[in-house]
């Protein structure tokens, strides 16, 4: 198993936002977490990536047999831990080839690899624009600096492409998407797909899903998921709306 | 403080200021103090003509009826002039003709520092003046610059062996009394590089002087005067470093640059002298005067520094712009740290019609430090149609640190248009949230922004600079976040 998270609560200035959250992901497997909006689904990214403004208060995370919670935000990253945001943040005058070189040389020293020559690391960031259809000049600009909001989601993902996860999660990647664009952020992800790495989409809505397939929908709802299923549990789930759930989990109490 | 603690405190500092060594070579020095008698001594040690030991001690009287100036953003602690030594050389074995006559321990402290002055191993082709404490040890490249009529030498060469041009120049650009410290340098200057670039000639090689402090309590008064006739260019680099000592140090240096008609010049500085300690103990007081005269039409003077070292710097590259369409630039960053103080800008004098200039400036405070703007933009009733842009911003690292920004805009006719902008900004958690969700860890993320940040400035630079110089950036922002 890559990934196991049993009974995980987390808070925020002390407001608990999970409540109970279990998950698991094996490697070669696509997982989808839908739920409406202010239910921790953003949190929960952000737990698994690190943020230390969430308090963990009870249950863990088992990342490649290891306890996540003992590593440090950049040694998550190195073990193949990527989360692409829902709003990148910009770092101005750093060029993204840069910022990708100095990443993936920190990756790679932390996995006793030697750093990649600057011809190297040229040859391997056309290979990935190559499979991405990445055509623009988006690798000389700073990061995100003036990005429109496609840019900014393609940028994630080619950045995804360079640093090859084993888990990538990627928060409401399609918010703010048109339809042009979410078509190619989701065809980099299929074609970033393989057999020893899994991928969690977190998304609001279930138009992303009808191009990349889960293997797994999950429903997260007040802190806890609530509902799993396969593709089809989110197609009933957009035909029925959010208070399907509720009224689901209303009876049960 | 217990002596562990002391040890440990030796052992950070100087993992970060990897310059804080010290050479023991065998020193020639002047009793500590000032009086007539010290200049008549570094006159005399320096075998220099009747009229420079003039201007000498003219300087000194001057000197003498001038006060510190206070004006700055800055906290002096009072400096005994009288317990420095104005003077200390290595100890030169006899008149040198190559470089097997340096003294190897010389010759290790430079290559200790990345400098080689061997000419054969030099690849990228910049000729070098090494300033040791008071003396210019060795100068690279003479011959070939010579062949373009080049001169380039340590001024106590130029001051013989070029004395109607060192006379004609010297002072003409920063008077003996400008100020407090440029009037006590003028009294006890005691080397630095002399540079004339001959009518329409474009030097070949980057030229470039490095100053090192290496003797206890000996103050560097370097002086350096660059002259490019008609129609010239040349590019110059200077870089600094100092051992890391308890004690201060005073440095306080000269640079005139004088270009005339369609000359350029390009003055690029790396200073990087001891800063302190974490605690404030220590570091280079650094009160350096810089001036260059765009003196005919279409001159231009560019001055880039980037400024990383030193526990006080004041110091503020300025041009005079007195020929028609000449153009004075100044990009700057600096950097402060723990209890360093900066008071750093320029003035930008226009007096020439439809002269231009720009100020960039980029400032970055850590720790409990204190890094002021300064800068005058004064337009005169003859420049017409002149420009000026400036632009200030300052980057804040953590909640103990100040960023101050003095802009002085003067301008005297209806024509000229003055603009200037500035920004306040600091590193934000998200962005190293960010970088570190990538793999790149908190110090490397911090000199990844500040790169950035610093980019316009450091785009400036030599190339054989700007490496040096982002290294540096990173390097002395270590420890101050988290």
């Amino acid at each position: 198993m890559l990934l196991e998270i049993k009974n995980l609560h987390a808070s925020i200035n002390g407001k608990e936002i999970l409540k109970g959250l279990d998950l698991k992901i094996n490697r070669g497997e696509v997982h989808a977490i839908m739920g409406p909006n202010g239910t921790g689904k953003s949190t929960l990214a952000a737990v698994i990536a690190g943020k230390d403004i969430y308090n963990v208060t009870k249950g863990e995370i088992i990342y490649k047999e290891k306890n996540l919670m003992d590593l440090s935000i950049e040694d998550r990253a190195r073990e193949g831990i990527f989360i692409g945001f829902q709003y990148p943040v910009e770092i101005p005058g750093v060029s993204i080839t840069n910022f990708m070189r100095t990443a993936v040389n920190e990756i790679r020293q932390y996995r006793n690899l030697e750093a990649l020559s600057a011809a190297e690391f040229l040859a391997m960031m056309e290979e990935k624009k190559k499979l991405l259809e990445l055509h623009s000049k988006l690798t000389n600009r700073s990061v995100n600096e003036g990005f429109s909001g496609g840019e900014k989601k393609r940028n994630e993902i080619f950045q995804m492409a360079m640093l090859e996860p084993e888990l990538a999660i990627l928060d409401e990647t399609d918010s703010g998407l048109d339809i042009d664009a979410l078509r190619v952020v989701a065809a980099g992800v299929n074609k970033l797909r393989r057999s020893d790495n899994a991928t969690v989409v977190i998304t609001h809505y279930q138009r992303l899903l009808d191009y990349i397939v889960p293997d797994f929908v999950h429903i997260l709802y007040e802190g806890k998921i609530v509902k799993t299923g396969n593709k089809d549990l989110a197609i009933e789930l957009e035909e029925k709306g959010y208070d399907w759930i509720k009224n689901e989990l209303l009876l049960k109490k | 403080m217990p002596e562990e603690s002391n040890g440990i405190l030796k052992e950070v500092t100087e993992t970060e200021y990897k310059y804080g060594f010290y050479t023991d070579i065998e020193m020639d020095t002047a009793p500590k103090g000032l009086d007539e008698n010290t200049i008549r001594f570094i006159s005399a040690k320096k075998g220099e003509p009747e009229w420079m030991l003039e201007f000498r001690l003219k300087a000194f009287q001057k000197w003498l009826t001038m006060e510190l100036p206070d004006w700055a953003h800055l906290n002096i602690p009072p400096i005994n002039y009288q317990d420095i030594i104005y003077y200390a050389a290595p100890k030169a074995k006899k008149q040198l003709n190559n470089l097997d006559e340096v003294d190897p321990e010389l010759l290790d402290t430079f290559n200790k520092l990345g400098i080689s002055l061997d000419e054969q191993k030099v690849l990228s082709g910049v000729a070098v003046d090494a300033v040791i404490d008071s003396v210019s040890v060795k100068t690279t490249f003479q011959d070939s610059l010579s062949k373009h009529g080049i001169i380039f030498c340590s001024m106590s060469d130029a001051i013989k062996e070029h004395p109607e041009l060192v006379k004609k120049y010297i002072g003409s650009v920063i008077p003996i009394g400008d100020n407090f410290f440029a009037a006590l340098n003028s009294a006890v200057f005691t080397d630095g590089s002399f540079c004339y670039i001959p009518k329409g000639v474009r030097c070949p090689l980057e030229l470039s002087t490095y100053f090192r402090i290496n003797a206890a309590n000996t103050g560097q008064f370097e002086r350096t005067l660059l002259i490019a006739d008609e129609g010239s260019y040349v590019s110059y680099m200077e870089g600094c470093t100092a051992p890391q000592r308890d004690e201060n140090q005073l440095h306080a240096a000269i640079v005139e640059l004088i270009a005339m008609k369609d000359a350029q010049i390009k003055y690029s500085t790396v200073q990087n002298w001891y800063p302190g300690n974490k605690e404030g103990l220590g570091g280079i007081y650094n009160f350096v005067t810089k001036r260059g005269i765009c003196k005919g039409d279409r001159s231009k003077i560019s001055w880039t520094q980037v400024e990383t070292g030193s526990a006080i710097t004041w110091k503020y590259p300025s041009c005079i712009l007195l020929g028609d369409y000449s153009v004075g630039e100044f990009y700057s960053v600096a950097v402060t740290n723990n209890h360093q103080q900066a008071d750093t800008g320029s003035k930008m004098i226009h007096l020439g019609k439809n002269s231009s200039s720009t100020i960039i400036s980029k400032g970055i405070s850590a720790g409990k430090s204190q890094n002021s703007y300064r800068g005058l933009v004064r337009i005169g009733k003859k420049a017409i149609n002149s420009r000026n842009f400036s632009q200030c911003d300052s980057l804040l690292m953590g909640d103990k640190c100040g960023a101050h920004t003095w802009p002085y805009i003067r301008s005297e006719n209806k024509s000229s248009v003055v603009e200037h902008e500035a920004t306040t900004s600091k590193i934000s958690d998200d962005q190293l949230f960010y970088c570190n969700q990538r793999g790149i860890d908190t110090e490397q993320a911090i000199g990844l922004i500040v790169n950035g940040y610093a980019k316009e400035v450091l785009n400036k630079l030599p190339m054989e600079f700007a490496v040096e110089a982002q290294k540096l950036l990173a390097i002395s922002l270590e420890g101050s976040v988290g």
